[in-house]
């Protein structure tokens, strides 16, 4: 595993060539894919590679830079790429590393690797992805072909330091396995997907029960139709309210926060949404994808309410975005190797409710069911909302029909007043 | 040139008995074709957010991706690390997809012919730093200049430097040097205390630094920018319904890459999971309308000397008089069609199998006036401006949001409205186009393609175009 003392020795190498401070952020990963179509192997991919990212202050001038040469020359390089950079940058009197009493790491294991991803071998890989493939194909007489099936796997570490006395480091697994059937009836074609990804390979639905699902969504799409411009009640299923979130999230990110590029900018405990609505950011949860001990600048992560009974309560922020607003980082800090530090959501969540899906959609007369939402019509500065949309009509309480080709638009505002159901299918 | 006067040559070392030593291993388990695909990348980027420069980047990655075809099947593995042992450990975990003998014929290498489409003799990111962090200066105090309304603004610029080998069993080899460069501002203003609106403008290409100083200016780009804000300030609700919809000239062309051309892409009709799979031939346009995929275009985002399989690049005619003429082509889809190469094998990077993916996608200039074209619409929309688009090339369905659009009333064009997203299915929404405009015109150069998790820049042009019908999602009925 990469060895944490790395980092130490690019943040060292970085004070002794005159950073005021400096973090280093190191990441390993070996990818794994097998992807199937048509009952036969179509690829094999296996390779892995490593970089480290650094981050400089000169007094309050930031500089970032990148490697994927990890030597002793290339650290070198490194730490003299990040000065050059950091120099010609302006000074900004809210940049700087965490206080030393803001950093930590979560105890425990919060059971982010888990070795039983690397004992399944190639060919037990490459069947799982075969069997998903099949129980699609199998499903029904119109899943006519495929556009695959695939199992991936990945192996990875991070390890950070700073100059302010932070080193840590952590492992990650996770494992997915998915299929993309493809069905036809008549005119009609229609591709639509299952998946299932977790840290353990124990934890991964079955690859019957994949395509299965995955033959099922296809299926529900075939024979679609248009409807006439309307309002009705919208329900979106687990996927489609899943992407709200990301839009709930772009709006309380501390960076849209403070350039007031935000409809939520300034509505701090304020009723921004329906008071069934309670969203949390929890990376704290073990096994989960969003969980990490520490976050991308030493910062310990926590569990954070956004929006509490209606009422926004929290945005999510990092140390620079926190001090810009006169608030304290919520251990949200997130950086890739190449880029530079940003905000990010650990496990973004609305609470459940106490309805099943099939008892809300009971509950309505005439609406939509969406199933996919497509294009990029979210305005989260002024909440604007229109997106391209497919599912199945709602007559009566019945999924009665599938629709596509239609839009849907409304505001980020109105659509949070008026959540008027949550289901209990978290 | 000579494998020893290359960027990999000389740096590295490498040589032709390397890369044969290589292919020999990666052909050992057997397979039909293997080849080599090294990189060497090195970025820039600086951003000015609040007249602060607060964030400045630099780096370098490198590495080299081994493949290895056997019939329909794909064998890939890559390094990060170019000695000797590191690359033939590759090569033999790609050569695993294979069994049975190699049908490989060896014959040492000859270089590719290559065009020279952006002879650049000094790239952006090997002038000075000071020189390029003085451009987003510029941008943010003519953005800031232009309107009092302007209240924040965030300016970019980013440049790369990217050098390639590729060497394949068929005894290719090529090199390419590849720079690209590109600015971008986006802007937010507010009326008292009203919504906020943004606007976004940028362009670059594969160009020197001398482009941002002479032809597209910071100021050109942030005006652009606080223009677009400023006119959704007084934005009405966009309508909603079936209607016709004009759409400008330049990255509206973003339409035929959503509509037609993720479409023609050869995977997907090699597994007939595309709408436009076994539709050589047949009309799925109107006969106003000419569709071409050009790679070879001088100093363009979509442009490539030779593609990322080491195939030049070529001007392919998609849709021709309205009636589908060809796909777009990468190596595995064209050996296992039996087709020609079209030069759009292209991959992010070295840790990514290539694919087929566009270039330029533009559709040619045709006779109608575009003030013609808005004076014979009584009603309906004009989309000045895109954000981005998306397609499902099973269904065909397609949307796209547009970023800066206006009513069309008697023939004139109105108010601006906001938050429009047009829908539309590829092989039907070209078949209404009822109108060409003689103002083709390319976009500025910020184009970025997403397909199955690989990004690669792309250019998009259109000329004024009238759509008959068209359905149009906005909030006011």
């Amino acid at each position: 595993m990469i060895d944490a003392e790395l980092a130490s020795k690019a943040v060292r190498l970085a004070l002794d060539s005159g950073a005021s401070d400096a973090e280093c952020t190191l990441s390993e990963g070996e990818e794994f894919s097998a992807s199937v179509r048509m009952r036969s192997l179509e690829t094999l991919k296996d390779a892995g590679s490593r970089g480290a990212g650094l981050r400089v202050l000169l007094g309050r001038q930031v500089g970032s830079s990148y490697t994927s040469d990890l030597s002793s020359e290339g650290l070198r390089k490194l730490v003299d790429s990040a000065l050059e950079i950091a120099a010609i940058s302006t000074e900004d009197p809210h940049a700087g590393l965490p206080d030393p009493s803001e950093l930590g790491s979560l105890a425990g294991d919060l059971q982010l690797y888990s070795d039983d991803v690397s004992r399944v071998d190639t060919q037990q890989r490459i069947d799982q992805a075969l069997e998903a493939e099949d129980a699609a194909l199998s499903a029904d007489p119109r899943i006519t072909n495929s556009e695959g099936a695939s199992f991936d796997a990945y192996n990875g570490a991070r390890a950070f330091a700073n100059s302010r006395g932070f080193v840590g480091s952590y492992r990650m697994s996770s494992c997915s396995l998915s299929a993309t059937p493809v069905a036809r009836q008549g005119e009609s074609m229609e591709r639509d997907y299952w998946y299932s990804y977790a840290r353990s390979y124990a934890k991964l639905e079955s690859p019957a029960s994949i395509g299965r699902r995955a033959a099922e969504r296809a299926l529900r799409r075939l024979g679609s139709r248009k409807v006439p411009t309307q309002k009705v009640p919208v329900i979106f299923d687990q996927l489609t309210a899943r992407s709200l979130l990301s839009n709930i999230f772009e709006a309380v990110d501390g960076e849209s926060i403070y350039r007031k590029a935000s409809f939520l900018a300034g509505k701090l405990g304020e009723r921004i949404a329906s008071e069934n609505v309670t969203i949390i950011d929890d990376s704290t949860i073990p096994g989960l994808f969003g969980t990490s001990p520490f976050d991308d600048e030493g910062v310990p992560t926590r569990r954070t309410v956004v929006i509490d009974r209606g009422v926004l309560s929290s945005y999510l922020l990092n140390t620079y975005t926190a001090r810009k607003l006169g608030l304290r980082t919520t251990g949200n800090a997130a950086r890739g190797i190449t880029g530079n530090a940003s905000v990010g959501h650990g496990n973004l969540f609305l609470q459940k409710g106490e309805r099943s899906p099939q008892e809300i959609i009971r509950g309505i007369g005439k609406g939509l069911y969406v199933t996919e939402l497509i294009g990029s019509g979210v305005n989260t500065v002024t909440g604007d909302y229109s997106r391209g949309a497919a599912g199945l009509w709602i007559e009566n309480g019945e999924l009665a029909y599938p629709v596509s080709e239609i839009t849907i638009a409304s505001t980020l505002q109105q659509m949070l007043m008026d959540i008027a159901s949550i289901g209990s299918d978290l | 040139m000579a494998l020893s006067d290359s960027f990999f040559g000389q740096k590295f070392g490498i040589t032709e008995h390397d890369l044969q030593s290589y292919l020999d291993e990666a052909l050992s388990a057997g397979g039909d074709y293997a080849d080599l695909y090294f990189e060497y990348l090195a970025t820039s980027s600086l951003s000015i957010d609040e007249s602060i420069v607060k964030s400045a980047v630099q780096g370098v990655s490198l590495g080299v991706g081994v493949r290895v075809i056997a019939g329909e099947r794909t064998g890939y593995a890559y390094s990060d690390d170019l000695s000797p042992d590191k690359i033939r450990r590759a090569s033999r975990v790609a050569a695993c997809i294979a069994k049975g003998p190699a049908k490989v014929d060896k014959t040492g290498f000859e270089e590719a012919n290559k065009r020279d489409l952006y002879p650049i003799l000094q790239a952006p990111n090997e002038t000075s730093l000071t020189e390029r962090v003085e451009l987003v200066k510029r941008a943010d105090r003519a953005a800031r200049a232009y309107d009092s309304r302007v209240f924040q603004v965030q300016a970019s610029y980013a440049d790369s430097l990217r050098q390639v080998l590729v060497a394949n069993s068929d005894g290719v080899l090529s090199f390419d040097r590849q720079p690209m460069a590109r600015m971008g501002v986006g802007v937010l203003a507010r009326q008292g205390d009203g919504t906020p609106q943004r606007g976004y403008s940028g362009g670059g290409g594969r160009v020197a630094l001398d482009f941002f100083l002479n032809e597209k200016t910071p100021e050109y780009f942030a005006h652009e920018a606080a223009r677009q804000a400023i006119v959704q300030l007084d934005a009405v609700p966009a309508p909603a319904g079936e209607m016709t919809v004009v759409l400008g000239p330049g990255w509206p062309g973003i339409l035929l890459h959503e509509a037609v051309g993720h479409g023609l892409e050869a995977d997907f009709n090699r597994k007939k999971v595309s709408a436009f799979s076994d539709r050589i031939g047949q009309q799925v346009a109107s006969p106003l309308c000419t569709v071409i995929d050009d790679g070879t275009i001088r100093n363009r985002r979509g442009s490539l000397n030779v593609d990322d399989e080491g195939a030049p690049t070529q001007k392919n005619v998609l849709i021709e008089k309205g009636v589908l003429r060809g796909y777009l082509f990468d190596k595995l889809s064209s050996r296992l069609l039996h087709a020609g190469a079209t030069g759009n094998g292209r991959r992010e990077s070295y840790q990514h199998i290539p694919m087929p993916r566009m270039t330029n996608t533009f559709m040619l200039a045709g006779e109608s006036d575009p003030d013609e074209i808005v004076r014979s619409t009584p009603r309906g929309l004009y989309c000045a401006n895109f954000g981005g688009g998306q397609v499902d090339i099973t269904s065909g369905n397609f949307v796209f949001s547009a970023s800066e659009s206006y009513l069309i009333e008697d023939g004139h064009i109105t108010r601006p409205v906001r938050g429009a997203t047009l829908i539309g299915n590829g092989p039907e929404a070209l078949k209404y186009v009822s109108m060409v405009g003689n103002d083709l015109k390319l976009d500025e150069g910020v184009g970025i393609c997403g397909k199955e998790g690989q990004s690669v820049p792309v250019g998009v042009g259109i000329p004024t175009i009238k759509v008959d019908r068209m359905t149009v999602g906005g909030t006011s009925g």
